[in-house]
């Protein structure tokens, strides 16, 4: 067994343990029956629980992964005092921290389609809803990571946790759009398109947006991207998401090998 | 034998470790003592590689110490502080170093016994009281015999009994010939245990040798009073 997954494994039995990862999963099979229950259709439902995915999982992970590593800084230290290699450490503590939240989610997001018998009719949608929940999740555990391992000071660690999650939940759209009516009489179909790029809740809302069709959930920088990309719009979000999880897990592992512990 | 040469750290503006030159004898207790932020954890902490030097070698018995930190199989650290993660238990601690560590050689659970924590193996850490942590916490350093045991405040948070156990071990170890470094305030359990002693102030060595020449060279009885002879007046008597 390499050293990495000897790592996962228990930064992963400690966290399907707590308390925390099944208020969370329990959290998605609550919402997801409710709205299933209250909806016309399962695919109206999907589409309300695409939304509460979109807000939640970003805030959950950003700041649970923040809180979970600052938490476990001591530990983290008596890890590195054994022949680990740091490299091995970090993509153990990441990995271990990413699949047990991702999991909590995605089966708390498919389990009452299941027991309620409302999964095969929506079941492509469902999927893409929970595959989001996990890319999303990963995305926003590697930002944690990448703040816990710059930021010596928990506090200010944690206001950056929230305050990264605000930037991209909130503030970016809002940026975008006040942009796109100042220069409203310019081309803005490129600058619009690498706005897109740089956000991944934006990236997911897309991915959903071509499966739903719901002009709903349609945002000023989604119509752009989607008539530029067409079809293959997907592909390309869902590469860019693959970025996103990478850029950051490669900058946060940087980080990790310098660190004076 | 671990020789550490021209060591150098700084954080920011800070030098925590200003040209530090240690050796540190086999099969002898040396102590690191010094006024607070003096640089001892840090000193500690470079030997692991948990901090990393900004100039300087150490070298553990003739080797430099690398990035794959396959030396720390043969060192056993006990950190000042006895965090763990919430929900794993003692014993998923101990099976994760053994995992770590490749499990083999030979395992050394006495202080498991001695300080009582069999009944506490199954519990998850989080309940477990600061004491019983701590006592995880030495029990983990000694587990795999190690031939160099680094002690950051080894009985801070114990009760005397749980303290006088973890004394006697670092004792019988030392028979045994292993290395040990320890850190600590309290000058009476220095006193008990320590052969050598390196005095460090302001991220410098202001003496280091046996306890014996430091008490005869400023015509002191005890440590404590000895060190605090070099802090005030030097090393003249």
């Amino acid at each position: 067994m390499s050293a990495v997954s000897k790592v996962v494994r228990y930064v992963a039995r400690d966290l399907v343990r707590s308390r925390w990862l099944l208020a969370y999963a329990g959290f998605f099979v609550a919402a997801t029956t409710l709205l299933l229950r209250f909806s016309d259709t399962p695919e109206k439902a999907m589409l309300s629980v695409s939304h509460v995915v979109l807000f939640v999982v970003p805030l959950a992970n950003v700041v649970f992964g923040a809180m979970y590593l600052y938490g476990a800084r001591e530990f983290v230290e008596l890890l590195l005092a054994q022949p680990v290699r740091r490299g091995a450490l970090y993509a153990g503590l990441v990995l271990g921290l990413a699949g047990p939240v991702a999991g909590a989610s995605v089966l708390g997001l498919l389990l009452p389609l299941v027991l309620m018998g409302a999964g095969s009719a929506v079941a492509g949608t469902a999927l893409l809803v929970a595959g989001i929940a996990a890319a999303l999740g990963a995305v926003f555990t590697v930002l944690a990571a990448v703040i816990a391992f710059a930021i010596e000071d928990r506090a200010r660690g944690l206001a950056a946790a929230l305050g990264a999650w605000l930037v991209l939940a909130v503030a970016y759209d809002a940026a975008v759009l006040m942009a796109a009516a100042q220069f409203a009489d310019y081309p803005l179909e490129r600058p619009m398109l690498a706005a897109m790029l740089a956000n991944p809740i934006d990236l997911s809302r897309l991915l959903l947006l071509v499966r739903l069709d719901g002009a709903a959930l349609l945002g000023y920088t989604g119509a752009v991207f989607q008539r530029f990309f067409g079809g293959a719009g997907a592909l390309a979000a869902a590469g860019a998401i693959a970025l996103w999880i990478a850029v950051p897990a490669w900058a946060g592992a940087r980080l990790f090998q310098r660190k004076d512990f | 034998m671990i020789a550490l040469r021209g060591i150098r750290k700084r954080f920011g503006a800070l030098r925590v470790l200003d040209g530090v030159d240690l050796a540190i004898g086999d099969g002898r207790v040396t102590a690191v003592v010094g006024p607070n932020s003096a640089g001892k954890t840090t000193l500690i902490k470079s030997i692991l590689g948990l901090t990393r030097v900004d100039e300087g070698t150490i070298v553990i018995d003739g080797r430099p110490i690398d990035a794959a930190g396959e030396y720390r199989r043969g060192i056993g650290y006990m950190p000042q502080i006895a965090r763990f993660p919430d929900n794993l238990t003692a014993e998923d601690l101990f099976a994760m170093m053994r995992d770590l560590q490749d499990g083999h050689g030979m395992q050394d659970e006495e202080l498991v016994q001695a300080l009582g924590l069999a009944p506490h193996m199954q519990q998850r850490l989080r309940v477990l009281s600061g004491g019983t942590r701590q006592k995880v916490n030495a029990a983990l350093a000694f587990l795999f015999a190690p031939s160099v045991l680094i002690l950051d405040e080894p009985t801070a948070g114990l009760d005397p009994v749980a303290s006088g156990i973890v004394k006697d071990k670092v004792l019988a170890e030392r028979r045994k010939g292993r290395t040990i470094v320890l850190t600590s305030h309290v000058m009476s359990e220095l006193e008990e245990l320590a052969d050598d002693v390196a005095f460090l102030v302001d991220g410098r060595i202001r003496y280091a040798g046996s306890v014996h020449d430091l008490k005869k060279t400023t015509r002191q009885l005890s440590l404590e009073r000895a060190i605090a002879h070099v802090l005030s007046r030097g090393l003249a008597a």
